[in-house]
């Protein structure tokens, strides 16, 4: 039996699903986890990106912290973080994934505000707003489609490195993968390989469902812009 | 000095030690050249192959937008599962980490070098077309040239994040620098091995993005000019 037939039924297999540890239980921890470190992501990207946006400054310390981790190996974050005053379990795995969620946040946010058409932000301020009350009122709501994109890269990278959580015993589908490579390939290919459908599988799901998400939270008159552009950008990578 | 830090306050487990990285540089500068050799072959295997890729999706442009949906995808499959689809097939070695991380390059490289290609201004194009250029000659002379700090972002960035992902090897115990990290891990949380193989890991990624940011400069001297004036 080759292993990709020894997945079809390994995933055929009830019991791996149901079983304290199956891929239902792995489930449940992995979307949690993710949903928690994009939850931080948010809380600490946004306000920073949005403000940052606002003011025109810091567009060099968002293009630092995106460069800064891509170079930190996630490996190395999941197993710092557990022996710093964080401890070991879930909040170290939460707070390591939510680090790289944090990049396209911000700059999605930056950028979403900076784009914001200068003659808008001025007909805001020649009306009385505030400075907050610009930001608020006209730049955050023409930065939302920026923000949903945003949004799904990160969701969609979360999702992806919460598999390596395993490493550190976090939990997760990964776990499943691990304990394939565990039992050695000869034995462990078909889980190995249903572990990695799974963890593919949901990764792909995301990032279908967040682009649903995007065109529905994108108002209208912006949805049409956003198709401009899109158009745009495929007319420029098509060379048209 | 490292015997003075020795018996102070904490005895067992500082976050870094000059005594482990003495003890232990054979590990260490292995780990290294091991991370280094296959971050260098993985991103020449992603470069060669991806450039034709990104010719082909610049010539024929019906094939840019399967090749851009391909590795799009790709791109979102988490790097775990790679790993999982491959190493049956591939075995537990380094031959299962080249193939991952070459093709993570892969995707970031075609997408970079496309976008650099289709940059080329058309008046530009015409013009070597009018001067009597071939297609060969206009990808050769003119379009390759221009194309260069498009493809250089991709092969950096391609690097830097082959460095960052090597690591995750250690799941077919071949990750270079990340079998430190993940060795310091289960030697009961040892953080002087742990953080060594993470600086170590910054530092090539550093050391290897400057080194190539400095080819970029050598091979684009007119961009210099332009930026200097």
């Amino acid at each position: 039996m080759n292993p990709v037939e020894q997945a079809v039924v390994w995933l055929n297999d009830p019991l791996n699903w149901t079983n304290p540890g199956g891929v239902l239980d792995r489930l449940g921890e992995h979307l949690s986890m993710s949903a928690l470190a994009v939850l931080l992501g948010c809380l600490v990207a946004w306000p920073i990106g949005l403000w940052l946006g606002h003011s025109g400054r810091g567009g060099g310390l968002v293009l630092l912290v995106s460069n800064v981790t891509l170079a930190i190996p996630t490996l190395a974050l999941l197993t710092i973080l557990p022996l710093t005053f964080l401890g070991f379990g879930r909040p170290a795995v939460v707070v390591a994934l939510a680090v790289f969620a944090v990049p396209p946040l911000l700059a999605n946010a930056y950028t979403g505000v900076r784009q914001a058409d200068p003659e808008a932000r001025d007909a805001a301020r020649g009306m009385g707003l505030s400075g907050g009350q610009v930001l608020r009122r006209v730049e955050l709501p023409l930065a939302v489609p920026y923000l949903a994109a945003g949004f799904r890269t990160a969701a969609v990278q979360v999702v992806a490195t919460a598999a390596l959580a395993s490493f550190v015993n976090g939990g997760g589908l990964g776990q499943i993968i691990r304990a394939g490579f565990g039992l050695d390939i000869a034995a462990g290919g078909g889980q190995i390989i249903a572990g990695g459908v799974l963890v593919a599988g949901l990764a792909l799901l995301v990032e279908g469902l967040l682009a649903v998400v995007e065109r529905v939270v994108t108002p209208r008159p912006l949805r049409r812009v956003r198709r401009r552009a899109n158009r745009r950008a495929t007319a420029a990578t098509t060379g048209g | 000095m490292s015997l003075h830090l020795s018996y102070r306050a904490d005895p067992g487990n500082p976050w870094f030690s000059w005594q482990y990285v003495r003890d232990n540089s054979d590990t260490i500068l292995a780990a290294l050249r091991e991370h280094t050799w296959l971050t260098a072959r993985a991103v020449v295997i992603a470069a060669l192959v991806a450039l034709p890729l990104a010719v082909l999706a610049y010539w024929f442009r019906s094939l840019s937008a399967p090749i851009l949906a391909v590795t799009g995808v790709l791109y979102t499959v988490p790097s775990l599962a790679l790993f999982a689809f491959l190493a049956p097939y591939l075995g537990i070695g380094a031959i299962t980490v080249l193939t991952v991380v070459a093709l993570y390059a892969l995707l970031v490289i075609v997408r970079n070098a496309l976008a650099g290609l289709t940059q080329v201004p058309p008046e530009v194009r015409e013009a070597a077309e009018g001067m009597g250029y071939g297609r060969w000659g206009r990808l050769l002379r003119i379009e390759l040239p221009l194309a260069l700090p498009g493809i250089l972002t991709g092969v950096r960035l391609a690097t830097v994040s082959t460095v960052a992902l090597v690591t995750v090897g250690v799941v077919v115990g071949r990750g270079g620098l990340g079998q430190l990290i993940f060795a310091g891990f289960q030697n009961n949380f040892y953080k002087a091995q742990i953080m060594t193989g993470t600086v170590l890991c910054v530092l090539l990624a550093l050391v290897l993005d400057l080194v190539l940011a400095g080819v970029g400069r050598l091979l684009t001297p007119w961009l210099r000019g332009r930026s200097a004036r």
